[in-house]
């Protein structure tokens, strides 16, 4: 398991909690059912915090929370569940999320531009060369046409600003 | 036809390189087969029975004479001499080996073409009226709002890892050739009272297992709206589709378990939801920048009628069957749209030969201001032709077998790849098709039988549309037998219908028999020149189970 965030190798800060496990000290990832079990106490405590969403769940529910969250984990059981891309987006355009969004779970390298497209900042990858790969899958790219949470300037953009110069 | 500029080359170029990649990877044994798979399946490469199979998208169903010549090269290069064109307006290779697949799309690219999202769960190529610019009933050219479509689902970063496959068609005339309503969602362009042109939007339809008519969701979509509107269906079925059943996870169980009025508002709410966040716009210079790729060629001032052409006609039987079957009026005077055939009888639907190819490629650049297009039914058509060349072009397409005067009749069947090819089929579909075709192959016969649409699938994923068939044929499997499944009373067009089953299936040679009293006995009930599909409509299903099964 390798930790990319912000495009480079990043050392494990979080501990993922499971919905039994005691917590340590320190940051922790807990999931979304304990953090609505536990919330009070969880934001009490002195360390940062990160929920772990699963699919299926609404991104929306955490809304008034968001600033106090370090970490949105957005969970991939399977690689082919996109749900989490629909919410990475949500959380940055809707919610206004400025934190962390992570991709857990099954994630592909080849995954990953789409992924930091529409938010995610930070990626669990299985295999340590995904991580090592990850500049160049970042550059596979070089232009976008739908606007997204990354701001990239579109296709459409471009060609609106050429025929404003020419013009 | 669109052509690209430096980004949509800069994409496709930059995909080809990044398939090259995960096909080293692949080689290299840096990933498995299952770790591939999702990246090939991105890419239409399929992993078939004997071999691989790409699927080359045809956006739109329009080529221009180069890229027909391409795609001619890549049969005679890559593969065995030919290509299938498909029921969703693209081709396919049967035979390409995966080391060469990279270096057919560098060579598609060359030619503005790829192979990006014609498979996996992603939106797919788009399709449309394959009569588009040239017919005259034509309310707007859907072919701009396509291409609109085509780019803004390209590499979409959203809705790339979907439930389930996406397919979008767009149709801009009032009678339905794009079959939109079994389409996950079908777009219609129509004019409001007020006289503004707008899209009907109509989410929700599909074939396969569990096919189901799309419902509208809105009678009035503002063009400009396009886009953004298309996003809040996407996020919505992207959010909410079912990913727990694969035989549950089109759009189609979503909308309709979800009901029309309340999936409507779903998307209405995140539509509005949306407009808080710089929704997806066009601006009206980028519409007007594709329309113009669109716009109408410099057709001649012609008299309508062409005397040549009308004299032979008189004279020549076959000339004269082939203009009234594949010969449509054209919205310029002087001109006609021309079906080509891929259905010779006794031929494989849809196949076509280097060779056919390329002659179909010189006509289209010598007769068509170099425009050729591929239909849903399997055929090719060269949509803007002088009538005075018809002479020509028929002698022609005939000497390379291209001129079977039989569009839209019994012998112009819609046929899957099936069993000789495809890995998820019970049953072949070629065989039965060719025997079919053979069978009603008399062209009186035809053509007193009249407008009549045979279509068979392989098994229940249904590529052959046999739901929507007048006469849709399926593929099952008993005990290891292949059988064949009759239903009657289907219809893609703007009165969409799905086939009823007639009965318990047959064995291949009993298909076509049945087949043949069905026709038989229509001939019996018709009235008044009714089509087959009227005919079914009025009497219903009972005559035809009596005829077939005996009266219990
Ligand atoms: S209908 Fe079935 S057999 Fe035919 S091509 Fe589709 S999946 Fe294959």
């Amino acid at each position: 398991m390798a930790l990319i965030r912000h495009g480079l190798p990043a050392r494990e800060d979080f501990a993922a909690v499971g919905s039994e496990d005691a917590l340590p000290e320190g940051a922790v990832i807990v999931p979304f059912a304990r953090y609505r079990a536990e919330r009070e106490a969880l934001l009490a405590r002195n360390a940062p915090l990160g929920v772990r969403i699963e699919p299926g769940e609404r991104v929306e529910e955490l809304s008034d929370d968001l600033p106090r969250l370090a970490v949105i984990a957005l969970a991939f059981p399977q690689f082919k569940d996109g749900r989490a891309f629909s919410s990475a987006r949500l959380l940055r355009e809707r919610l206004g999320y400025k934190g962390e969004i992570r991709a857990v779970g099954n994630v592909l390298r080849d995954q990953i531009f789409f992924m930091s497209r529409v938010g995610f900042t930070a990626f669990e990858v299985e295999k340590d060369k995904d991580a090592a790969a990850f500049a160049e899958t970042m550059a596979e790219f070089s232009q976008v046409y739908q606007p997204s949470s990354d701001r990239r300037p579109t296709v459409l953009a471009l060609r609106q600003g050429a025929r404003m110069a020419a013009e | 036809m669109y052509r690209y500029d430096e980004f949509d080359r800069t994409l496709v170029k930059e995909r080809v390189a990044q398939f090259r990649g995960q096909v080293a990877r692949r080689v290299a044994g840096e990933l498995t087969e299952d770790e591939f798979r999702p990246l090939r399946l991105m890419n239409g490469l399929y992993l078939q029975l004997h071999a691989y199979m790409l699927r080359v998208a045809v956006p739109y169903g329009t080529l221009s004479s180069r890229q027909m010549r391409m795609l001619a090269h890549i049969a005679r290069t890559y593969d065995k001499g030919y290509g299938h064109f498909t029921t969703r307006q693209n081709i396919q290779y049967n035979w390409p080996r995966l080391g060469e697949v990279p270096d057919i799309l560098d060579d598609l690219a060359s030619v503005e073409m790829h192979a990006i999202q014609t498979s996996g769960n992603c939106i797919r190529n788009v399709t449309s009226d394959q009569y588009a610019g040239a017919i005259a009933e034509e309310i707007e050219d859907p072919r701009p709002w396509a291409e609109l479509i085509r780019q803004w689902s390209t590499f979409h970063p959203e809705f790339s890892y979907l439930p389930r496959k996406f397919k979008i068609a767009v149709t801009g005339s009032p009678h339905d050739r794009a079959a939109v309503k079994v389409h996950d969602i079908g777009l219609d362009l129509v004019k409001s009272e007020a006289g503004e042109i707008g899209f009907r939007v109509h989410v929700g339809g599909g074939q396969g297992r569990t096919p189901m008519i799309a419902m509208t969701i809105r009678e009035f979509l503002p063009k400009a709206e396009l886009l953004a509107y298309l996003e809040a269906v996407m996020r919505t079925y992207n959010r909410l589709g079912r990913r727990d059943n694969l035989f549950k996870a089109r759009i189609k169980i979503l909308v309709h378990e979800t009901g029309q009025e309340k999936f409507r508002a779903m998307v209405d709410e995140e539509y509005a939801l949306m407009q808080g966040e710089s929704p997806i716009e066009v601006p009206p210079e980028e519409v007007a920048r594709i329309v113009a790729y669109f716009a109408p060629p410099a057709f001649e001032r012609l008299p309508d009628a062409d005397p040549a052409t009308d004299r032979l006609a008189a004279e020549d039987r076959d000339f004269a069957a082939w203009l009234r079957r594949n010969v449509k009026a054209h919205r310029a005077p002087g001109y006609a749209i021309v079906d080509i055939s891929l259905k010779p009888i006794g031929g494989v639907p849809g196949d076509a030969t280097a060779d056919q190819m390329d002659l179909v490629a010189d006509l289209a650049e010598t007769l068509s201001f170099d425009e050729l297009r591929v239909t849903h039914e399997q055929n090719l058509v060269l949509p803007h032709v002088r009538k005075r060349d018809l002479p020509e072009l028929w002698r022609r397409l005939k000497a390379a077998g291209l001129a079977t005067p039989n569009m839209g009749l019994a012998s112009d069947i819609i046929a899957c790849p099936g069993l000789d090819y495809c890995n998820l089929a019970n049953a072949r579909s070629i065989p039965i098709a060719q025997k079919l075709s053979e069978r009603l192959a008399d062209q009186a016969l035809q053509e007193d039988l009249g407008e009549l649409k045979i279509k068979i699938s392989g098994c229940i994923n249904a590529c052959g549309h046999h739901h929507v068939g007048h006469i849709g044929i399926l593929g099952v499997d008993r005990k290891g037998t292949e059988y064949y499944q009759i239903s009657l009373g289907g219809s893609a067009d703007e009165n969409t219908s799905l086939g009823e089953i007639l009965g318990p299936s047959f064995t291949e040679d009993d298909a076509v028999e049945v087949v043949d009293k069905i026709l038989g006995l229509y001939r019996e009930l018709r009235e008044n020149g009714e089509s087959f599909l009227q005919c079914y409509r009025r009497v219903g299903a009972r005559p035809f189970k009596e005829r077939i099964y005996g009266a219990h």
